[in-house]
């Protein structure tokens, strides 16, 4: 199996707080990785530093052997790597359509595309894709109005749609199921294994657990910046470390 | 959004076209059917055009954009001093010389967005205007203008032509750019100014510009370099603003450094913002307006106020005119700013945003009764 991503020696400090603290972490070709903690245990920061959006102290982040430590966010996506954030970052004032052809279209085109020849009326390929992608997230009928009307948990299928159009050969997932009803949850989790089944490899954080144990290879359980545990998901339910610091306060 | 297909742009392009073309037809029961007006509504109807590819659709509002104007000003009349009276060299230079512009004082302004990008464009734009003043008064001419003298260079034209007794006339291979046919050449660039503007608009790289405007770091984590993107936009617009300011010189050769001050600057923000901003046509409304009546608002003076009032009693006349006069002559700016503001508090999407969202009501209640709460916008 080959390595797709591999995070050495990563610290981040913000102030006083010591955000991350020597994380290394390494992810499998086809694996789904779920990183569980408390709050601000800095899941959300190991992601944003994958990204590009937070330059790490020290330590760097690998993908497929390329060095992604100091890259600009544009150039990590256009590498393969796509994210779906905690809030839905989405073009609100766009219809649902175009919200997933601009993906499609960085996806061709690249970081910088001047043309003005074409029509995206009749960009019938990208539009044919965008549209296969809403209609896996049951979102089809609503393709012509504004991505701001969308409920939340739409909002996050529609986000987690712009970033699959892409064909991402890695996929960071930031609670992609919080503020989603049960049955929207399900469907998700549904999608998800899906995807899983196609060979794409995934990083998710999430909180709720049911989500975790139906989805990830491996887990890893991050508190105060550091790692405290990882293994496969039987591994983690029966470490007692990890469910003091975590699944404890579930069920206390 | 209202993207158009193939069939939906050459229909609109044929109307515009049209409506552009017979202005001196229907303009003339509005009493604005000269050639002097005329020409103002196409050039600033260009300026607004392209000041909109900035900011309707990136959202990127410009402070600045009279930097360009006054630039393709200066370029056009240093082109009819040095080379010839005819404006197609004039129009080519005030473009690339704006272009080359808008790319230096675009690189630096965009490395910031919102209030600060305004401020630094603002900035730029107030250091040109002092520049012509003072230090660059050797290619400005500085506050007496660059003019046209009668022993200029004019080394193509010298070739060619026998030179006349007194200063020579901007032409188009021999047509006088005065009156109609200075119009029709304006009106002929901005039908084309506007297919293009139309082109970008419905293009892959417009839909980038609506999605910067929309949400710049989703651009960013979705493989896009949003900075040559917004480059290419403020370029792109800056160089709308110097064939605006070329044609300005070219339906009448001469270029001061006022065209550059920051009222000018304004001004085409105005035009966007009443017509309304990511429009297609609403800049060119707003263009329109404000020009028109400019010129309408303008030309009364007290005296004349006097004379439309004549028939109320004398007392009443004069408390009437007193009310009115401030807002018309040199006053009518403040008749222009309370229009503005009658209209961003009213009509936020401007004059077409306010007929559009009209129409769809009345749409919508013939149609679909039931659905009338469903959205919200």
């Amino acid at each position: 199996m080959t390595t797709v991503l591999n995070v050495s020696g990563v610290n981040k400090r913000f102030g006083g707080l010591q955000a991350l603290d020597n994380v290394n972490l390494k992810v499998e070709e086809g694996q789904t990785l779920a990183i569980i903690g408390p709050n601000g245990a800095g899941k959300s920061t190991l992601l944003n530093v994958c990204i590009g959006r937070i330059t790490p102290d020290t330590g760097s982040v690998e993908f497929h052997g390329e060095i992604l430590t100091g890259k600009h966010p544009y150039e990590i996506n256009q590498a393969g790597v796509a994210r779906v954030f905690q809030t839905p970052e989405i073009f609100t004032e766009l219809n649902l359509l175009e919200n997933v052809m601009i993906p499609a279209l960085s996806k061709r085109d690249g970081t910088y595309h001047f043309n003005i020849i074409a029509r995206m009326k009749e960009e019938k390929q990208i539009q044919a894709e965008a549209l296969h992608f809403l209609e896996d997230f049951g979102l089809e009928e609503q393709r012509f109005s504004d991505a701001g009307s969308l409920s939340r948990g739409d909002k996050r299928r529609l986000e987690l749609a712009m970033c699959l159009v892409q064909h991402p050969k890695l996929l960071l997932l930031d609670e992609p199921t919080a503020g989603m009803s049960r049955l929207d949850t399900n469907s998700t989790i549904e999608l998800l294994k899906k995807i899983k089944e196609r060979g794409m490899t995934k990083i998710i954080i999430e909180h709720d657990m049911q989500v975790v144990f139906s989805l990830a290879d491996k887990i890893v359980v991050l508190a105060q910046g550091a790692i405290i545990a990882e293994g496969t998901p039987d591994e983690v339910k029966n470490n007692p470390k990890v469910q003091e610091a975590y699944l404890g306060d579930e069920h206390a | 959004m209202d993207t158009v297909s193939r069939k939906g742009e050459l229909r609109l392009m044929l109307i515009f076209s049209a409506a552009v073309l017979l202005m001196p037809v229907w303009l003339s029961p509005f009493g604005a059917a000269y050639p002097d007006l005329l020409q103002k509504f196409a050039i600033f109807g260009i300026f607004a055009v392209g000041f909109n590819i900035l900011f309707g659709l990136t959202g990127y509002l410009s402070f600045g954009h009279a930097v360009f104007l006054g630039v393709g000003s200066y370029a056009a009349v240093w082109s009819f001093k040095l080379f010839t009276m005819n404006v197609i060299p004039a129009v080519i230079f005030g473009v690339i010389f704006s272009g080359i512009f808008a790319a230096l004082i675009g690189f630096v302004s965009l490395r910031r967005s919102g209030i600060y990008f305004s401020i630094l464009t603002l900035a730029f734009a107030q250091m040109s205007y002092n520049l012509a003043y003072s230090v660059l008064t050797p290619i400005t001419n500085g506050e007496t203008g660059l003019q046209l003298r009668l022993h200029d260079l004019r080394m193509i034209d010298a070739l060619f032509i026998e030179a006349g007794e007194g200063l020579p006339l901007t032409n188009l291979f021999g047509i006088k750019m005065s009156g109609y046919p200075g119009f029709y050449f304006c009106a002929v660039l901005l039908i084309i100014g506007f297919y293009l503007a139309l082109r970008v608009k419905n293009s892959p790289f417009g839909l980038a510009l609506k999605a910067i405007k929309s949400n710049q770091t989703r651009m960013g984590y979705t493989g896009f370099n949003s900075r040559p993107y917004m480059l290419s936009a403020f370029m792109i617009s800056g160089m709308y603003a110097g064939l605006a300011g070329a044609l300005l010189a070219v339906t009448d050769p001469l270029a001061g450094a006022e065209r550059m001050q920051w009222t000018a600057s304004g001004e085409v923000v105005l035009m966007t913002i009443l017509g309304g901003a990511g429009t297609l046509i609403g800049p060119l409304l707003g263009a329109g307006l404000i020009k028109y009546f400019e010129n309408i608002f303008s030309s009364y003076d007290d005296s004349l106020l006097h004379q439309a009032f004549s028939y109320l009693p004398d007392a009443m006349n004069d408390v009437v005119v007193g009310m009115i006069s401030p807002f018309v002559g040199d006053g009518w700016h403040l008749t222009l700013g309370a229009l503005f503001m009658v209209i961003i508090i009213f009509l936020p999407g401007g004059i077409v945003g306010g007929i559009t969202h009209l129409w769809q009501r009345l749409v919508k209640k013939n149609q679909e009764p039931t659905e009338m709460e469903g959205k919200q916008q």
